[in-house]
């Protein structure tokens, strides 16, 4: 066998091993350019879904193998959101960092800031006030709400309810309104820092949420009366991509998709957190595992999560609402004018932020889509070596094969719904 | 219901003096009425339909254009109109551009046999307030909406790309089973009447006093029938919940996505006239057309009462059915295609049949003077196992598997 036959085998060798299951070889420039006819015999049609379709949530692709419009195989493909952000945070300071992860999942942009500031904080061996614990606990709830609202919103639309679309996104509007009260943003708040939260509430923050609270209530009996026992609607998700507890947990898959299947795991409940252990809540898991339970938890867990709110806003503590240690928060603006020792503290804190001392830890919550966890290696300096960020929605993508495998094209759009998948987390 | 005499057998009584110069200038001057009737109607039901669902969903609606936005849809049709045409590179070219037409030219010419108001008279000359009258008039509605599916299907198919292709098949199978829903629906409303001529069938359910609504007026003795129609018809003209051709949520727009410009544009006007063709048919079948209580205070054969008090009960009702149209919706997620396949050869289908059937022996028992508290029981009986036998035909789920 002479060499230019081996070299030749080689690179076929080469090129087989990189077309991996499911992927598609581009069509001959001449068929592109000519408009040639479409391979014949061919028994199944590959059909990208997205990374532009109006039901794949942003910039998901999956690429789905059809017989008619039974789906044989499915893949998703991601990466057409990354940005590179666990990168950029080992460029940033400590204070800047919770700037930089509240834009992963921009639907639930405090969740983010919280575990980001619980891995510092833990490594700083930091302990927090409680009035800015219930604070936090506070915020993530109403944050929870808000994500959740949305969902109702983008699943409803997805199964054709426009209607739902419009009366999902108008509590949620009215969630992040009163968050704007509070952080001054209405998404990406970067409220939650290590070491506390920004500010503390203002007045007349009560009467507000209890309007807020009222109001998303009669908006979650609203949805439940529209869509709950709308038979339209119990055909499209009853039974529709259904996934089991041990191919949930095999998968790494968390939040309501598992609970969903049976598992009430929630770390809220299972690794208390913040102040959990003292506000009284359930757990709302399912028993089927299909697209119907996940909007059921998903519809109950906001009225469980105004029930947080309230508790939270009732029990709240006084106090300060962040560590009153100067090389962590900067000093109240009036002091700068006056202290020369505040205004040092203001300018390192601002330019080369704190030092964490060296460690490694891993900090997870229960985000709305699941547990989120930070991991955050620290050497000593002002700057991490090394931020990541388990987002829930990236394994979470991962239920699509199973879920999907032979349903049809409709009831991929609604498991990919029931899913709700944030590509920002995702690819990060 | 009894039925009435016709008082004009020989259908449209513009022809009965023959073919002249003036009589053809009728036909043009009614096709154009029609026509720019048909044409306000869509822009004017555009607007009605975005602000009613707008105000369901807390929002506003267009609101920029003339008054109250009403100009909104003649806007869009201009804005359409003025934008660049593309072909795909794999459309099959002729019949790409043609598939839009064949789509709206149906729409139209289905309209031709709908009975908007009652008689005029002009000079020397009456006519029906209809375009046609054709003695077969059901069967050519049958036959338009049949043919306007072509336009769906051909678009899909031309485009050369596949959610197109999707959108179109999904369109041809599900015409072809609710073709035949429709068409059996309609027998239940042509035994009644016995006639096909759609002013014959108006004729039928003349207003005599406020008890011909249930009596007279066809949508309680063929209560059945109605609600099937009405259900095929919203399948037919590809209306959510059942407009899977489209489905913006799942084919991004099916059949139309490569379309751009007018041809968007008229695709989106034939969708909206087979629409309202659809209404102006159920009104006429089931709710007496342009039939009513006339204005008792004025002279009973003087022009308001002619003229107007008919077409403004028909437009009423027309309107009335088109707001259940936009009431759905608002209201109703998407069924899933093979759930829709399913209703149609396995529910409607059956229940048109059968119900046609139990009519036909009311019908006829009438007719005869038999005694139907004995028919109709027996009927309805009969009807209800020869339904049972039929489902004991379709293999369940279970038997389906085991044939895979």
């Amino acid at each position: 066998m002479s060499d230019r036959t081996r070299a030749s085998d080689q690179e076929e060798q080469r090129l087989e091993h990189q077309t991996d299951e499911g992927a598609q070889a581009l069509a001959r420039r001449s068929e592109v350019v000519s408009g040639g006819p479409w391979p014949e015999n061919d028994e199944t049609m590959i059909i990208n879904m997205g990374p532009q379709h109006p039901s794949t949530h942003g910039v998901l692709r999956v690429m789905l193998e059809l017989d008619g419009e039974t789906i044989l195989r499915s893949k998703p493909v991601i990466g057409y959101l990354h940005t590179g952000m666990e990168k950029t945070g080992e460029e940033l300071t400590y204070v800047q960092g919770a700037t930089n992860v509240t834009r992963m999942d921009y639907l639930a942009p405090l969740s983010n800031e919280l575990v980001f500031s619980m891995a510092v904080e833990r490594l700083l061996d930091l302990e927090i006030p409680p009035r800015a614990v219930w604070i936090r606990m506070m915020l993530v709830e109403l944050q929870r709400m808000a994500s959740h609202l949305l969902f109702q919103a983008t699943n409803g639309m997805d199964v054709g309810a426009v209607s739902m679309m419009v009366y999902g996104w108008r509590e949620r509007e009215l969630t992040l309104r009163f968050l704007e009260t509070i952080t001054g943003l209405r998404m990406n708040h970067n409220f939650i820092r290590p070491g506390g939260v920004a500010a503390d509430l203002p007045d007349g923050w009560r009467a507000d949420l209890d309007e807020l609270c009222t109001l998303v209530e009669r908006g979650v009996r609203d949805y439940s009366a529209l869509l709950s026992e709308n038979p339209i609607f119990l055909e499209r998700l009853v039974g529709i991509g259904t996934i089991t507890t041990e191919e949930a947990i095999a998968r790494g898959i968390t939040g309501p998709i598992l609970r969903a299947t049976g598992f009430p795991w929630d770390l809220r409940k299972a690794q208390p957190y913040l102040a959990y252990d003292d506000v009284d809540f359930d757990v709302v898991y399912g028993s089927h595992g299909d697209c119907y339970d996940r909007f059921n938890i998903r519809l109950n867990e906001i009225l469980q999560s105004v029930n947080i709110v309230r508790q939270c806003a009732d029990g709240l503590p006084a106090g300060d609402y962040r560590v009153q240690d100067r090389k962590v928060t900067p000093p109240p603006r009036a002091r700068i004018d006056e202290s020369m020792e505040a205004l040092i503290h203001h300018f390192k804190l601002f330019t080369e932020g704190f030092r964490v001392p060296a460690g490694e830890t891993y900090v997870a919550i229960e985000s709305p889509r699941g547990e989120i966890g930070c991991y955050l290696v620290a050497d000593g300096t002002g700057k991490p070596v090394r931020l990541h960020i388990r987002g829930p929605s990236f394994y979470n993508l991962q239920g699509i094969e199973p879920m999907t495998s032979g349903a049809l094209i409709s009831d991929a759009v609604a498991t990919i719904s029931s899913i709700d998948p944030i590509m920002g987390e995702a690819d990060r | 219901m009894t039925r009435l005499a016709n008082p004009f057998p020989g259908g449209d009584p513009l022809f009965n003096h023959g073919l002249d110069l003036t009589v053809i200038g009728f036909v043009i001057v009614k096709t154009l009425i029609v026509f720019g009737l048909l044409l306000v109607s869509v822009l004017l039901y555009i607007w009605f339909m975005r602000k009613v669902i707008a105000d369901m969903q807390n929002r506003i609606g267009p609101d920029q254009a003339g008054p109250f936005g009403i100009l909104q849809t003649l806007a869009d049709g201009i804005k359409l109109f003025f934008k660049e045409h593309s072909t795909p590179a794999r459309a099959d070219r002729p019949v790409y551009l043609l598939a839009p037409f064949v789509s709206a030219l149906a729409a139209f010419l289905a309209f031709a046999i709908v009975p908007f108001g009652g008689i005029a008279r002009l000079g020397t000359h009456t006519t029906f307030l209809q375009l046609a009258d054709p003695p077969v008039g059901v069967l050519w509605l049958l036959a338009m909406s049949g043919i306007g599916v072509y336009g769906v299907m051909l678009a899909g198919w031309s485009s050369g790309s596949k959610y197109p292709l999707l959108g179109s098949v999904r369109a041809s199978a599900q015409v072809l089973s609710y073709e035949a829903a429709m068409g059996l629906s309609i027998v239940g409303v042509l035994v009644h009447t016995g006639t096909l001529s759609t002013r014959g069938i108006v004729l039928q359910q003349t207003w005599q006093n406020w008890h011909s609504f249930v009596s007279q007026w066809l949508w309680l003795p063929a209560i059945g029938a109605f609600v099937i129609f009405l259900i095929a018809a919203t399948a037919e003209t590809n209306h959510p919940p059942f407009d899977f051709s489209e489905a913006e949520e799942e084919l991004a727009g099916g059949y139309h996505i490569e379309y751009g410009g007018i041809r968007f544009a008229i695709f989106y006007l034939a969708e909206f006239m087979n629409m309202i063709t659809m209404s102006a048919i159920a009104v006429t079948l089931f709710l007496g057309g342009p039939s009513g209580p006339k204005l008792g205070f004025l002279n009973q054969g003087g022009w308001v009462n002619v003229w107007i008090v008919p077409v403004f009960w028909f437009l009423l009702k027309l309107w009335v059915v088109l707001y259940a149209t936009v009431w759905l919706r608002a209201s109703l997620p998407r069924l899933r295609y093979d759930l829709l396949m399913d209703l149609g050869w396995k529910v409607l289908i059956e229940a048109a049949f059968l119900w046609a059937m139990v009519t036909g022996v009311i019908v006829v028992g009438q007719d005869q003077h038999w005694n139907l508290w004995i028919v109709t029981p027996a009927a309805a009986v009969a009807a209800l196992l020869v339904y049972g036998f039929l489902m004991m035909c379709v293999p369940g789920k279970r038997e389906l598997e085991d044939i895979r």
